[in-house]
């Protein structure tokens, strides 16, 4: 666990510039998310890097960090969505509080789910994550009464926020987007305690060698489950915050295919990066934004650049960039 | 409930479950010989479908449809693993499957773009159309054929296997890649026709699949999540487990659908995390076996 | 497709000067837009997907319908624009569109959607926001209290609405009638549609059978279907489940034994699948092209439609496209212009008639009340041309008594 990391997961000395920078990465990180709706030529573009950056940040924590990779993660995603959907539309739940109960329940799911799965190694685990989730998706078409089935759920508008006493227009997108990026924020402070505590360490002994980390004495198994149900966690937050954005939770969520969407956006941002999952969520979603303006057929350039990502650039965007960074700082 | 419902009922569950002994039979066959698993697979399945029905039109004959699309899809799939998935063997075990899960979307697309986004019809042979008298109820002949054909295809599968040289080093060359290429065997060639065969084997399920359902770009991606459950019930890399899993999961759906048919579904994937539970690594799977 | 022009570019540059002294949290002033010169339509629909094939003829006649208008010299003066966008058949992709197309372009209404679930995702932001939306595919469900808005019309047909026809049409008294439905929704309101209309009529329910959303294979369920023996057989699903599903009941030789009988009977899909398998199989819809002999209207829209696209004619959802555009233009005419509540009043009195006879949305629920057509699928040989599919069997004029009351609905009457 003393073996340098490639990606930023142990801290490093502030030895120089670089260093220091990455220290800072959660406030750097805000910063940018900050002006973020400024730069995309819609709110609803913004909103939605927000959102799925938190889901694919908590699934990071699993793929990149631990080297997990999961085909499953929409189940949090979606629950963390219908959760709070829930609370605020079947049992009156006041929007904050429905927020760290969806997340509570969707922890809980994660822990069922990853007691199954994290039995299973390499790739049954993939396979098995699958399809698990869309045991969950079936389970949320059927029950109907509950999840609103096929149409969606619906019913519980949040329309108006009152944080510290003041008056706030939810609908408004700029104020939602701050809003939204509260949580985005509290995400990223909490993944960045995770990655930096001890545990953090047990996790990158566990992706580089799991023989070797049980042998230093580390509970493997329990160490897989925590962090299933960590990552389950903070991408449920994603789902939380996808819920009081549009006001509707889609059946779609829960498909395998928002499951491929993650694990194409943290491809495409760069595995193991901290602020990775943000920059693919953001390139994923202009990409498919420019091209489905300009063509029906998106889907084929989507597919032909990950392909080439996988083959050319499978630490990411972010990771490569970052990694060029320290070559130049290196050579300095 | 009349005996002859419950014939009937069990029956269609075969059928059933021979269409998904032959989807999952290729995914299983890549992933214990190369270790890849092929997230193209429904894809392919889908392909194959296209395949079938362009060239049966075009030869006018549904038998030229079935015996050249595997053959010309499985030549397509040793294209892929040439040009794209021979470059990850030796990096993360991961990059194949994330490598083929962009393919699949190239590859729908691209079926898109040539064919349409609509569906297209695949008519039944002509030889096969209508129901046939069984005694206890009427069943139709396509399907019946369907379930003689996969039956076939496992023999011979098995016998090329079991019996020949060839097979003798496909089995050998699964289970110690190094110590094949020591002996001299040229193992890329070996993974390379294999590749072929899964990817053929995925079409073969396609264009039978065609007359039972409408063809269209979207129909691979439903075969795909089943192929899994069947392979991960039956163990990844057992045919002998692809095929019992296959089979069961036809006959329970079956079986299902007489008392709570909307669970239809579910019931695959509860029966997989059962399985799970008790053997993790599978009906048929090798214990400790965990790429 | 044009975006929207320079005013937002200012609006984003004043207010990241405003960023950066205080709170972002703050609401942001909005500036307002100088001249109102387009009426700009936001029009959600799946442009890939499964239903690509019908959301494209929408596209078609809902520009048609912009045209004409256009062409006239718009609405006071003002050009009438569409904006399309791509729901992908997904909800929260439609809920974004939404969303971008009221924040970003400022569109004064929407019409669209094709799902379900996608029209009641767009329901849910427009009706939040005070935007009209003009719903053109089917569903009872928006038709209901809990869904409704005044900001909410719905153009297409409910199944309430095509089921009945449909079994005046096939039911008899003392025949045996089966199901087989799509086990969510928009499936149970077909189921129930049917079910009312058959005790009324007097025909025996021997069984029900509901299948799984989206299955692929339903051989499982056809030796069950049989040993009920009945006279006619219900499918109550939609688009690519039917057609999966009449293809395999056809294979285990149902139709020598029973009629099949569908709620919606879709143009694309019967293409699809072929002319055999659905050789007589009746149901129902809101547009067919032969109408043309029966209706002037009909008439005159084919032919606009075949001079503005080729000669192509329109299909059942592409007409729904040309009445909800037509339908909400008019009325923005007779308001004026686009003050949402001039034009949710002046689309409460509409009376119109664009496709096939005339049209109007009822007062309590919004639901446009319409003509509803049952179709007969033809066999091959009968079939004089490529786009010769459907015998007329009914066109049964538009009343009241075709839906269900506002009562029952929840709505206070």
């Amino acid at each position: 666990m003393t073996s340098p990391s490639s990606g930023e997961a142990v801290a490093e000395p502030a030895s120089n510039g670089l260093g220091w920078l990455l220290e800072q990465r959660v406030l750097l990180s805000i910063a940018v998310l900050a002006v973020l709706p400024w730069l995309l030529p819609s709110q609803a573009l913004a909103v939605n890097v927000l959102i799925y950056g938190v889901v694919v940040m908590g699934y990071n924590l699993l793929f990149g960090y631990t080297g997990l990779l999961s085909f499953g993660q929409a189940a949090f995603f979606g629950a963390g969505a219908y959760f709070t959907g829930i609370a605020i539309g079947r049992y009156g739940v006041p929007w904050f509080a429905a927020v760290p109960i969806a997340v509570l329940f969707s922890t809980c799911l994660a822990a069922l789910i990853g007691i199954v799965s994290t039995r299973t190694r390499g790739i049954y685990f993939s396979m098995v994550t699958l399809a698990l989730a869309q045991l969950v998706y079936y389970v949320a078409l059927q029950a109907s009464s509950f999840t609103g089935g096929e149409n969606g759920l619906r019913g519980f508008t949040v329309d108006r926020i009152n944080p510290f006493g003041l008056q706030v227009n939810f609908l408004d997108p700029v104020n939602k987007y701050y809003v939204l990026m509260a949580f985005a924020a509290l995400a990223m402070w909490f993944q960045s305690r995770i990655l930096n505590s001890p545990f953090g360490a047990v996790i990158e002994a566990v992706r580089e060698n799991e023989q070797r980390a049980r042998a230093c004495g580390y509970d493997v198994e329990r160490s897989k489950l925590i962090v299933f149900m960590l990552s389950g966690a903070i991408s449920s937050l994603g789902g939380c915050m996808l819920a009081l954005h549009l006001s509707i939770v889609p059946l779609d969520i829960l498909h395998y295919q928002t499951s491929g969407m993650i694990v194409m956006m943290v491809l495409l941002g760069g595995a193991r990066s901290f602020f990775g999952p943000f920059v693919g969520a953001a390139a994923f979603l202009i990409l498919e934004d420019v091209i489905s303006v300009w063509t029906p057929h998106w889907q084929l350039f989507v597919g032909a650049i990950f392909v080439l990502f996988v083959l050319f650039l499978p630490k990411g965007i972010w990771g490569t960039l970052l990694d060029t960074l320290r070559v130049g700082k290196a050579r300095s | 409930m009349d005996l002859s419902l419950i014939i009937m009922q069990l029956l269609s569950g075969i059928a059933l479950g021979a269409v998904l002994v032959i989807t999952a039979l290729g995914l299983t066959i890549v992933f214990g010989m190369l270790g890849v698993v092929n997230f193209a697979h429904g894809a392919l399945f889908m392909i194959g479908a296209y395949a079938g029905l362009y060239l049966a039109s075009l030869t006018g004959s549904f038998w030229w449809g079935l015996l050249l699309a595997p053959i010309l899809i499985g030549a397509f799939g040793m294209l892929i693993e040439f040009v794209l998935i021979r470059r990850l063997y030796g990096r993360s075990i991961d990059d194949p499957l994330l490598l083929t899960f962009g393919l699949s979307y190239i590859l729908v697309e691209a079926v898109r773009i040539v064919f349409g986004s609509d569906g297209i019809p695949f008519p039944t042979p002509p030889q096969l159309i209508g129901v046939l008298d069984l005694g206890v109820g009427f069943f139709p002949r396509y399907r019946l054929f369907v379930i003689a054909l996969v039956a076939a295809v496992l023999v011979v599968l098995w016998l090329a296997l079991e019996k020949t040289r060839i097979g003798l080093i496909v089995r050998a060359g699964a289970r110690d890649p190094t110590i094949m290429q020591v002996l001299g065997v040229d193992i890329g060639r070996v993974w390379l026709a294999i590749f072929g065969l899964g990817v053929g084997l995925a079409a073969l399920g396609g264009v039978l699949a065609g007359p039972m359902r409408s063809v269209n770009p979207e129909m691979g991606s439903l075969v795909l999540a089943e192929a899994f459950v069947v392979t991960v019930i039956g163990g990844l890399g057992s045919i002998v487990g692809a095929v019992v899993a296959g089979l069961m999961i036809g006959i329970s759906i079956s079986l299902v659908a007489l008392f709570a048919p909307e669970m239809a579904t579910i019931v695959m994937f509860a029966l997989m995390a059962v399985v799970l539970l008790i053997r993790p690594e599978g009906l048929f799977g090798v214990r400790g076996r965990t790429v | 497709m044009p975006k929207s022009g320079s005013t937002p570019k200012i609006t984003r540059r004043t207010a990241l000067a405003g960023l950066a002294a205080s709170a972002a949290l703050l609401a942001m002033p909005r500036l307002g837009r100088a001249a109102e010169e387009t009426i700009r339509i936001g029009f959600p629909t799946p442009l890939t997907g499964p239903f690509a094939a019908e959301a494209r003829d929408q596209v078609k006649c809902a520009e048609l319908a912009v045209k004409l208008v256009n062409d006239k010299g718009g609405i006071g003066g003002r050009k009438v624009e569409l904006l399309v966008r791509d729901d992908k058949l997904n909800a929260g992709e439609a809920a974004t569109r939404t969303l971008e197309l009221i924040e970003k372009d400022k569109v004064h209404a929407v019409v669209g959607a094709l799902s379900s679930a996608v029209q009641l995702a767009v329901n849910e932001v427009t009706r939040a926001r005070g935007v009209i939306y003009v719903s053109i595919s089917q569903s009872d469900t928006i038709n209901e209290a809990k869904d409704f808005s005044k900001y909410t019309f719905h153009e297409a047909l409910n199944p309430h609405m095509t089921t009945a026809a449909v079994a005046r049409q096939t039911l008899k008294k003392g025949m045996k009638v089966a199901h087989l439905v799509a086990d969510y929704a928009y499936g149970h309101e077909m189921l129930r549609g049917f079910k009312r209309a058959q005790t009324a009529i007097g025909a025996d329910n021997v069984g029900e059978i509901l299948h799984p959303f989206g299955a692929a294979d339903y051989s499982t369920f056809m030796p069950r279907l049989m040993s009920m023996r009945p006279d006619v057989l219900c499918i109550s699903n939609f688009g690519r489940d039917q057609a999966n599903a009449i293809k395999q009941a056809v294979d285990f030789g149902v139709k020598q034994q029973m009629k099949i009988v569908v709620p919606v009977i879709l143009h694309n899909q019967r293409l699809a699948v072929g002319p055999d398998v659905f050789e007589g199989v009746v149901g129902g819809a809101n547009y067919y092209w032969g109408l043309e002999t029966q209706s002037k209207s009909a008439a005159a829209f084919n032919a606009a439609f075949k001079a503005a696209n080729g000669g192509a004619i329109p299909t059942d959802y592409g007409a729904y496209g040309y009445s909800g555009v037509g339908s909400l233009l008019a009325a923005m005419q007779t308001a004026g212009g686009t003050d949402t509540d001039k034009v949710v009043d002046a689309l409460e009195k509409l009376q119109y008639d664009l496709t096939k006879g005339p049209q109007h949305y009822r007062k309590c629920d919004h639901q446009s009340v319409q003509s509803v057509l049952v179709l007969e699928s033809k066999k091959k040989s009968a079939m004089a041309n490529d786009n010769d599919l459907f015998a007329i069997l009914a066109n049964d004029s538009g009343s009241d008594d075709m839906l269900r009351s506002c009562s029952e609905l929840g709505h206070a009457t």
